[in-house]
């Protein structure tokens, strides 16, 4: 099987890669999104520590 | 005694009934033959809809003065005092839908032989609607947003009793039998009187400590 | 209001050493542990299932080579189900224990659910178009996929609309629980309604016995799918963790540890926040 007709799908090339594509996108989102929480969440802390113990 | 607040908690939902049952016509058109095809899933949406606006004044009231926290103490289970409140609040929210369906579903052009079905399938389907939407109404007590919160909450669980109310209908439209409709919804009711009042009187608990 | 541990009273329960990792703060860092192999595995088995689905599995006999939809629309919706129960029970765990990491673990589930919830609608619409020939098809899986996203989404709302995370996390725990006894009426009365309405016309996609060629990149992507629920859920629940403890003294510690201003004085000067 060639390239071309791997990508054609049998001419449900379209729905198929549409499929794995979400597919990749969900699966990446919801990894980058917690990795990122993860960055706003420490610093949101670290300046929350910072602030007590000014006001202290 | 009727006060004037109670009257405006029986008549809103009737009247938001017979407007969203009138909506339909007017955007579909009053082709007679579309209308009664519709007839059983928009009188029974819209009954759907008209009890989930009325869920926020399950407990909002008692809850603003301060006596549902006296419920919590008192000696009786609360799931049996949720119960009596949800069934008062049917009487006066729900029941008045059921009375008013039949002239609603005649504007829908619904065949008259579906009537009765109609009626009892509300009868039973609306007690069902205010004990889920019990849970919903203590789970969002005091929260902003709690109409439309409420609605969230508890459309999905309403799916079923939806699917065979107006299953019921458009099956007595057709001349079909509805006993076996008649009776899966009188399970749910059943079923929704045993569980959903102890799911309510435990949310009232959370939502109060 | 914070309320007193209750004190244990007569003779120590034997207990596992699991009873150790119940808690937030030694969970933290076995989660971090963990996060790393989980992954690894993921990927390779993401790798392996996708190799099979696209290179070694037959086109099917009806569907031609759209079948191969199936094997990221099915395993997503197998996700979005078993998500949901872990939540859930997660849920009743922490209504029943009061157990903290049981509510973090039920708060962190519902985005993923949710989003296997969204990708097997998705994969299921695109695999129905050329099939049915319509971009929805109200066919029983996918309104029953529809409906408890509904259930996700009411989740989530309940969730965000309540600050203090106790509340949210018991309520939401609470309309888990009742959504999760529905599941079974719903898919029940879905499917009648189904039957009811469906032209007869219309195949059912999956009902067959499905052949081993197409069930074994199926089963490798279920797999691939729980591993990476399983990665992303530590990751999210440490996040959860950190913002839920974060009057301790572990997590002050731990946060200003990797802060690049020098060492505050030392924790004794003050008072120590509320232990976690």
């Amino acid at each position: 099987m060639s390239w071309r007709d791997f990508f054609a799908m049998g001419g449900y090339g379209f729905y198929v890669w549409t499929s794995y594509l979400l597919a990749a996108v969900v699966l990446a989102l919801n990894v980058i999104l917690p990795l990122r929480a993860r960055k706003t969440v420490r610093a949101r802390l670290r300046a929350y520590y910072r602030f007590n113990r000014q006001s202290r | 005694m009727v006060s004037l607040r109670r009257a405006q908690d029986a008549l809103t939902p009737v009247i938001f009934f017979a407007i969203v049952v009138a909506l339909f016509p007017l955007g579909v058109g009053p082709e007679p033959g579309v209308l009664a095809m519709l007839a059983p899933g928009v009188v029974w949406v819209a009954a759907l809809l008209a009890t989930m606006l009325s869920l926020p004044r399950l407990f909002a009231n008692d809850y603003a003065d301060g006596t549902l926290e006296q419920l919590l103490l008192a000696p009786q289970p609360l799931a049996v005092l949720v119960l009596a409140k949800v069934v008062a609040h049917w009487l006066l929210s729900g029941l008045p839908l059921v009375l008013l369906s039949p002239l609603l579903a005649l504007q829908m052009q619904l065949p008259a032989d579906a009537l009765p079905t109609l009626v009892i399938s509300l009868l039973l389907g609306t007690p069902v609607l205010s004990l889920i939407g019990a849970i919903g109404a203590a789970l969002t007590l005091g929260l902003r947003g709690g109409g439309v919160l409420i609605s969230l909450l508890v459309l999905p669980l309403y799916t079923p009793v939806l699917i065979f109310g107006a299953g019921s209908v458009a099956a007595a439209a057709t001349g079909l039998d509805v006993e076996a409709y008649n009776s899966l919804l009188g399970a749910f009711l059943i079923l929704a009187l045993t569980f959903a009042p102890w799911a309510a009187a435990a949310a009232l608990r959370v939502s109060l400590d | 209001m914070a309320r007193a541990e209750p004190i244990p009273s007569g003779p120590e329960p034997v207990t596992l050493e699991l009873h150790r990792y119940v808690s937030p703060k030694t969970f933290y860092p076995l989660a971090g542990r963990l996060i790393p192999w989980f992954g690894g595995l993921t990927a390779l088995l993401l790798a392996v299932g996708l190799y099979y689905a696209l290179f070694i599995a037959p086109p099917d006999y009806q569907q031609g080579e759209s079948v191969r939809i199936m094997f990221i629309h099915v395993p997503a919706a197998w996700m979005s189900m078993f998500v949901y129960v872990v939540m859930a029970g997660a849920g009743a765990v922490g209504l029943v224990w009061n157990a903290k990491l049981a509510e973090v673990l039920a708060r962190s589930c519902a985005p993923i659910g949710a989003w296997f919830t969204v990708l097997a609608l998705a994969t299921g619409s695109l695999w129905g178009k050329p099939m049915w020939g319509t971009w929805w098809a109200w066919d029983a899986r996918i309104t029953s996929e529809l409906i408890l996203l509904f259930l996700y989404l009411g989740v989530m709302a309940l969730q965000s609309a309540i600050d203090d995370p106790k509340r949210a996390a018991r309520a939401a725990a609470i309309l888990a629980l009742v959504g999760v006894v529905n599941i079974p009426i719903i898919h029940f009365s879905v499917e009648w309604w189904n039957t009811l309405h469906q032209p007869a016309s219309v195949t059912r996609i999956g009902r067959p016995s499905i052949h081993i060629s197409l069930l074994i990149p199926l089963l490798l992507m279920a797999v691939a799918f729980m591993l990476y629920f399983v990665t992303v859920v530590l990751l999210r629940m440490r996040n959860e963790i950190l913002e839920r403890e974060r009057h301790s003294a572990w997590v002050t510690e731990l946060i200003q540890s990797a802060d690049a201003e020098p060492a505050p004085p030392a924790a004794g000067n003050r008072p120590r926040g509320v232990a976690g």
